[in-house]
């Protein structure tokens, strides 16, 4: 079972790119993705209903 | 000791428990859409004006179960599938936790069934959205919030699997392309039924009397941090099966697997954001927050459809160029399996995915001209082009390669078969023109009545608005043909199809393992890692036919995007 890359071997083992190890991270990911809406969305929209004078 | 069983047919390793738990959920998926297509079909009869089926109260109940019905239980069960193929099947791991994966399954049913039993009862027809101050019956909510949680530890289940094929090395390199975008639909799917318990247990509370008041415009919001997300797994997920399928059709491998991947991490950034454009003409909220969350954000996740809308026909024609389907821009795609529904049901649900919903959706997400279509039919025409001919047509495409590897039974009807995802998709197709037109009309959504017959304050819409719903209905009624054959296909398969493998039984179809004999103890071999494609970078020249398509699509979306504004200068007069 040796249909691993084309590459030779010794590219392999380089560095593995930033951007590599955070889409190899699914946790680092689910992370991210439920900060995102979280803040923006969410807790944003929510500050500006609260922030809503109440009607005298 | 894990015990996996090969499909003889496709190389596919099965982990025993998985595969019951795939069938099972699948089994599940497809009794929603019987039951939503029956209540679509009383629907769309009830708005064709000239037929008006149902009284109104029935019209209400059918239309809260029929969105219920289809847009979560269909969709999530069978999203719950997705998940264990992509985890388990697509790894070659075994599933972490079957017993969770059945208080998964074991959850949602009976959510499902509560909540149904709840809107049958009469007293719940407060629509899907069932936005406070409405009132529902308490297990109506309670139904719901039983649905998430079994939703949620199917999550949890998927990723407790993704965890143990890195621990177990069951696979080398990064996890393929498909299981990514199911990672991605999984984690928007965490954000979404988190938003939905914030905002349906304090609902549910309300409903029983221990809380007094729910703020409405509070409610919107938080509802539709689940209410949009939950339509932004359907992407993630479906966009995953279209790889999937042009990877089984035509052994085509992503064109680069960065960009894909890179589309995919745009999703997870921006995509749950646009859940904004629900709120786009609500009072309280700035028009910052608005502006950018729809507009910004939401582009950003429109790139990154459009990127798999590019990749994966790109993809397909990279691989029948190599087959030798050379001639022209389009004989790759002319000499395509159209009669394979796997193949067909796919690249429908991509052409109107992107051509229908994607340019509606884009029109709609912009503040000032939603408000020329906000809460018309055009809404609900645009989301069937996104969840029915999108989502749920990608989802029939993968079912239909199933049925011979997951359930080892002969499909039945194959001239059926083959026809399927035209009349299906083409009876939607013209409910969704026809629907969109009546819009622009004006013709409201969740309207029993559009004579406004007693009404004190009435309304004449113009024949035409008359006669685009009835020849949307007609189109509505085509695609429930459509829908009953899929289901006819798909349930007689399971019940009478000729038996790929002896133990292939009745309880089989249902869940139950086959003969002991079909299992062993031996570790699938190791998934290896997914050859880069030297030469293949992406470049749309390889693909001059996709990128003619996509020329295609920008120029229709830039003339139905100046006609949009065109018609709102002209209604506000300014022109
Ligand atoms: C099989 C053929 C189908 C037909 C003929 C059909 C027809 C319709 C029509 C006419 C409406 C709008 C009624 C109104 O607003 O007055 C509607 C609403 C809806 N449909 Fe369908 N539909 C079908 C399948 C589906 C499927 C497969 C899904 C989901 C995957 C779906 C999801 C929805 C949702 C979420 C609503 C909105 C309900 C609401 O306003 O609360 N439909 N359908
Ligand atoms: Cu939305």
């Amino acid at each position: 079972m040796k249909e691993t890359s084309d590459k030779p071997e010794k590219d392999q083992e380089e560095k593995i790119p930033a951007m590599q190890t955070l889409i190899d991270n699914p946790f680092l990911l689910l992370f991210i993705g439920v900060a995102m809406p979280t803040v923006f969305y969410l807790i944003w929209g929510i500050m500006e209903i609260v922030t809503i004078p109440v009607a005298p | 000791m894990a015990q996996f069983r090969t499909c003889p047919d496709t190389g596919l390793y099965f982990h025993k428990s998985a595969e019951s738990l795939i069938k099972a959920n699948a089994v599940a998926a497809a009794v929603a859409l019987l039951v939503a297509g029956v209540l679509g079909l009383l629907v769309v009869l009830t708005r064709w004006q000239a037929v008006h089926l149902l009284p109104a109260d029935q019209f209400y109940m059918a239309l809260t179960a029929h969105g219920i019905d289809a847009l979560i239980f269909w969709i999530i069960f069978f999203e719950m599938a997705v998940l264990y193929v992509a985890s388990s099947v697509l790894l070659r791991s075994r599933l972490a936790t079957p017993f969770w994966g059945w208080v998964q399954f074991v959850l949602m049913l009976v959510g499902a069934i509560m909540t149904n039993w709840a809107i049958f009862q009469g007293n719940s027809s407060v629509m899907m959205t069932s936005y406070a101050p409405m009132q529902a019956a308490p297990h109506f909510y309670l139904g719901l919030i039983l649905f998430a949680v079994g939703a949620l530890i199917g999550c949890f289940v998927f990723f407790g699997t993704l965890v143990v094929a890195k621990q177990e090395k069951t696979y080398d390199g990064s996890i393929p392309l498909v299981t990514f975008g199911a990672v991605t639909a999984a984690i928007i799917a965490v954000f979404t039924i988190a938003s939905g318990a914030i905002i349906l247990v304090p609902t549910f509370f309300w409903s029983i009397g221990y809380i007094s008041h729910i703020d409405a415009e509070m409610y919107r919001i938080v509802w539709w941090g689940m209410g949009h997300s939950s339509q932004q797994i359907n992407v993630a997920a479906h966009v995953a099966i279209w790889y999937l399928i042009a990877g089984l059709v035509f052994g085509a491998r992503p064109m680069s697997e960065k960009v894909s991947r890179s589309a995919y991490l745009l999703y997870i950034l921006f995509l749950q954001l646009a859940c904004a454009h629900h709120i786009l003409v609500d009072p309280g909220v700035s028009a910052e927050w608005k502006v950018f969350n729809t507009s910004y954000a939401m582009y950003l996740a429109v790139l990154a459809s459009m990127i798999h809308g590019l990749t994966v026909p790109g993809s397909i024609e990279v691989a029948q160029r190599a087959k030798g389907f050379n001639n022209g821009l389009f004989e790759w795609l002319r000499k395509a399996p159209w009669d394979n529904p796997v193949f067909s049901s796919m690249f429908i649900s991509l052409v109107t995915f992107g051509f229908l919903g994607g340019i509606t959706g884009v029109v709609m997400g912009t503040e000032q001209i939603n408000l020329i279509i906000h809460n018309t039919i055009y809404v609900p025409a645009h989301f069937h082009a996104t969840v029915v001919t999108g989502t749920t047509m990608a989802f029939m495409g993968v079912t239909f390669f199933l049925i011979p590897v997951l359930f080892r039974r002969q499909m039945i009807l194959p001239g059926l078969a083959k026809l399927q995802p035209y009349i299906f998709g083409g009876g939607m197709t013209i409910l969704i023109l026809f629907m969109l037109g009546a819009g622009t009309l004006g013709v409201s959504r969740r309207h029993w009545d559009m004579d406004f017959t007693g009404a004190a304050l009435g309304f004449d819409y113009p024949g035409m608005a008359y006669t685009l719903m009835g020849i949307g209905a007609f189109g509505g009624v085509i695609g429930v043909v459509g829908g009953a054959a899929f289901l006819l296909i798909t349930v007689g398969s399971l019940l009478f199809g000729k038996k790929l493998e002896p133990s292939a039984g009745l309880l089989q179809s249902f869940g139950v393992p086959l003969a002991a004999s079909c299992y062993t103890d031996e570790r699938p071999a190791i998934l290896p890692r997914a050859a880069a494609a030297e030469g293949h970078h992406g470049s749309s020249f390889e693909a001059p036919g996709t990128f003619v398509l996509a020329l295609v699509l920008l120029v229709t979306f830039v003339v139905y995007y100046f006609i949009n504004w065109k018609y709102l200068a002209s209604v506000w007069q300014l022109s």
